[in-house]
């Protein structure tokens, strides 16, 4: 009865077998690489279960020990080659890594904190002085529209706006500065390719470049708690001339109202 | 699995004495101190594994059901998002701990170890039985945890802090995690007293002539993950510990000096890091990995080697990789971490050492290739585990090299490719190696033999809901799907939407998890059934070669051991019809005296 159950439910949902269609400017260097390696592995899947299924279905040779003689030629040679693979995929995806993680953003890409607390994501931007001012959690308080507890004695600060919603230009890089308040969460963005976890008491920096304008989901991927689950928000990238109006009529607090 | 009589009245016939003192016709229970004899400890170890792994399955059912029927209610109790999350603790815990670690590991070695190295018993036995105890209280305490008030932690099996730190982080962060971490610090210290008594074992009860050239590579196995375990298990003793120090003593290992949780601001001396957490858990959890898989590994070219009556080509080369594999696999405990902070530069350091570790690992599965190639083995239910084993390492390893690369796993991290990768070859092979060994080492334990077809079938349906369950995984990951989610339906926007299209094939995953789960009955039967009505097997069914499989030593004889395991000689000119005949590793040499 069961299984009728899910196979009634089957046909609600739109089927997902591969991964959402890329939206970022280093995405598509990073699925060629994945879909290189996904083939690459499958070819060896399959010819190992083909030995295998060959191996004690073919008929026996008249030696107990056919390839004995020949250890060289059937175990280390194609052991080299699996050697000389997997590290050829490694320093080529080396490369990837490097040119996302090495280096730090450009000057000129856009800044936004993200911050992760139980379970919710905030993104707070910097407003006209390009300077995030000071937090502390003892003025955190949502209700009074200050999720973050941004200082308003530091100068810096008082500019700032805190959304609920991840709004960025397309085409222009941007550095996302991971925080989190209370425990481990997963800030990832699947069409953009983009995965960090943010840890209390550290901060650490993403930077990325939106390419499609659209809106993409925000999940967390490091176990959080009871609302783990739950804990999503939404990256909409406009084109850059609607950013810039979007941006115009953001505002200091209240933070709380806007999307 | 109470020890029943047919393992005294075996014994009696062919007691566990190699050497010529047969002056003890006792049967094992009735002498004193019978406790501390290994094979009592072996089935109470695999009993332990039994209790574990039955509990586990259940809990991961529950998950699987609730995964696509999150409205559903099981036994008219509904699960709610925190019991959800206590299941997949729970799993992850049971199944690691308590049936990866304790049965390849603790059971297989107190079974059998001390017969292929020719002696009479473990090195330590007081020792052994004190291991043994303290892991069942391990678990006794470690199945508590559902039933103090908020239930199981939620946190996963890796217990990631602060959400571990802070009791304030969640239910089940409270009094269950006090248990869990109480059970696994016993755990630690049960584990290594069972591999001291391994090393020592194997250092110095080996029979005369058994060289470590000519030790059984199971035996190479579990002296292996022996010396893993004691390395890597006192790491996770300091770090349960500290992070015990950090809930009830105010410091600040693994938190920061300040902490905001649910509105309450919390200020500590000291600025620790949960990334101290991650690189010592890390430390212990990778190596954990082969720990439990490893045994597996030696058993498979053991009885490859036995059922298609071949030499191993390369034997020593087999266990400088079973060395490899537990030397490489303390320097790779960082690619779990490429995306949890750890430093980009130390993210490519990680690669390669986690691209070096495939290599060993291929070089098995190539001797295996070739041992087997053009052998038409013997399809015992033994050998079948073990093809079976070959199989889905090769499926679940060859996911490894992509999540070795930092690139990849920045978009594949915690997604469902992952629990795929990690369900196949640790979780699907070194089960496929338990079932192996008690296929294998059953006559051993009983006089009789499970019931051929039944353990066919059971290997057939299990094979194939394995894959079934666990291949569509690596879609729904690459479709995005993140780890420890209660619930895929009913969630708003975007990502609602991104994490409801895994909907179709989670109903499929969770279909075929069912249908593995029941499968099992088969092999609870099959033990059952066979236990006391199975065929009487000969004293040694399988025509092995290892010393445990020797018969009685003559009186005033002694046992040695001649040349390494799996040596044959074809007697007949068709191998296909006539079978081998074996040159076992023993021999009876008569005593000087």
């Amino acid at each position: 009865m069961m299984l009728l159950a899910f196979l009634g439910q089957a046909t609600q949902a739109r089927a997902s077998w591969w991964m959402p269609p890329n939206a970022s400017l280093h995405g598509t260097a990073l699925d060629h690489q994945l879909i290189i390696n996904l083939w690459i592995l499958f070819g060896l899947f399959m010819l190992a279960h083909i030995l295998l299924f060959a191996g004690i279905l073919l008929q026996a040779r008249q030696q107990p020990q056919p390839l004995a003689h020949s250890r060289w030629r059937f175990e280390l040679a194609p052991l080299a080659a699996i050697a000389i693979l997997f590290f050829s995929l490694a320093i080529w995806s080396a490369h990837l890594w490097a040119s996302q993680r090495y280096t730090g953003t450009d000057p000129a890409a856009m800044q936004v904190e993200v911050v992760g607390m139980q379970f919710a994501w905030y993104f707070r931007y910097p407003g006209a002085d390009a300077a995030f001012g000071i937090t502390r959690p003892t003025l955190i308080s949502a209700a009074e529209g200050n999720p973050l507890g941004i200082d308003t004695a530091d100068e810096r600060g008082r500019d700032d706006f805190v959304r609920s919603q991840l709004v960025l230009p397309a085409g222009r890089e941007v550095n996302l500065r991971l925080r989190a308040l209370d425990v481990i969460h997963g800030f990832a963005i699947p069409a953009m390719r983009v995965k960090q976890n943010a840890i209390p008491g550290q901060t650490f920096n993403i930077h990325f470049t939106p390419t499609v304008p659209g809106d993409y989901s925000i999940l967390c991927t490091q176990v959080c708690g009871l609302g783990h689950a739950h804990m999503q928000a939404v990256v909409r990238i406009l084109p850059s001339a609607d950013f810039a109006v979007w941006l115009k009529q953001q505002k200091a607090p209240p933070a709380e109202g806007q999307p | 699995m109470t020890p029943p009589s047919p393992l005294t009245s075996r014994r009696a016939a062919k007691p566990p004495g190699r050497s010529s003192s047969t002056a003890n016709p006792a049967p094992a229970w009735r002498r004193p101190l019978a406790w501390t004899d290994h094979h009592y400890l072996a089935l109470g170890y695999l009993g332990l594994s039994f209790i574990a792994v039955a509990v586990g399955t259940l809990l991961s059912l529950a998950m699987r059901i609730h995964r696509v029927w999150p409205t559903g209610s099981l036994l008219g109790a509904s699960v709610s998002p925190e019991q959800y999350l206590a299941l997949v603790t729970m799993h992850g815990t049971l199944m690691i701990f308590f049936v990866l670690t304790v049965a390849p590991q603790s059971g297989f070695a107190n079974l059998v170890l001390p017969g292929q190295l020719g002696s009479k018993d473990m090195a330590l036995p007081l020792v052994n039985a004190t291991g043994f105890w303290i892991t069942a209280l391990a678990l006794m305490i470690m199945l508590a945890a559902f039933f103090v008030p908020a239930g199981a932690p939620i946190g996963g099996w890796s217990a990631y802090p602060p959400l571990s730190a802070m009791p304030a982080a969640g239910p089940g962060q409270g009094s269950g995690m006090d248990l869990w971490l109480a059970s696994l610090a016993i755990f630690c210290i049960g584990s290594t007293l069972g591999a001291v008594n391994t090393v020592v074992t194997v250092a110095r009860c080996r029979c005369p002539g058994l060289t470590y050239g000519r030790l059984p590579l199971t035996v190479w196995s579990w002296l292996t993950a022996a010396l893993l375990t004691i390395l890597v298990f006192s790491v996770l003793f300091a770090a349960i510990i500290l992070l015990s120090c950090d809930r009830h003593l105010g410091t600040a290992f693994f938190v920061p000096s300040t902490q905001w949780v649910n509105g309450v601001v919390t200020h500590r001396s000291g600025d620790g890091s949960p990334l101290l957490w991650l690189h010592l858990f890390w430390f212990f959890g990778h190596p954990e990995v082969y720990i439990a898989v490893l045994p597996g590994m030696g058993l498979v070219s053991m009885l490859l080697g036995n059922f298609t009556r071949r030499r191993i080509p390369g034997y020593r080369m087999m266990i400088a990789t079973t060395m490899l594999i537990g030397g490489l696999g303390i320097l790779v405990w960082g690619h779990h971490m490429f995306v949890a902070g750890l430093n980009p530069f130390a993210g490519t350091a990680f690669e390669l050492t986690t691209m070096a570790i495939a290599l060993p690992s291929a070089a098995k599965v190539l001797n295996w290739l070739v041992i087997l190639w053009r052998s038409r083995p013997r399809f015992d239910t033994p050998m079948l585990w073990a093809l079976g084993f070959v199989s889905v390492f090769v499926c679940g390893g060859l996911s490894g090299p992509i999540l070795a690369q930092p690139a990849l796993d920045a978009y594949l991290h915690n997604t469902f490719f992952v629990v795929a990768h990690f369900h196949l070859i640790m979780a699907m092979a070194a089960i496929f190696g338990i079932f192996a060994g008690i296929a294998y080492w059953f006559p051993l334990i009983t006089g009789r033999a499970l019931h051929e077809r039944l353990g066919k079938i059971h290997f057939w349906w299990t094979l194939f809901f394995a894959y079934s369950t666990f291949l569509p995984m690596h879609l729904t990951g690459l479709a995005g799907e993140p780890r420890h989610y209660a619930q895929l339906d009913g969630i708003a926007g975007t990502a609602g939407a991104l994490v409801r299209s895994t909907l179709p094939l989670e109903r499929h995953i969770t279909v075929s998890a069912i249908l593995l789960g029941l499968g099992q009955l088969l092999w609870i039967v099959n033990v059952l059934h066979s236990w006391t009505r199975g065929t009487p097997a000969s004293g040694n069914p399988w025509n092995a070669t290892t010393i445990e499989w020797a018969p009685e030593t003559p009186a005033g004889c002694t046992l040695v051991c001649e040349h390494e395991p799996c040596h044959y000689e074809q007697i007949s000119a068709s191998p296909i019809t006539g079978d081998a005949k074996p040159h076992p590793q023993w021999a009876f040499e008569v005593s000087a005296e």
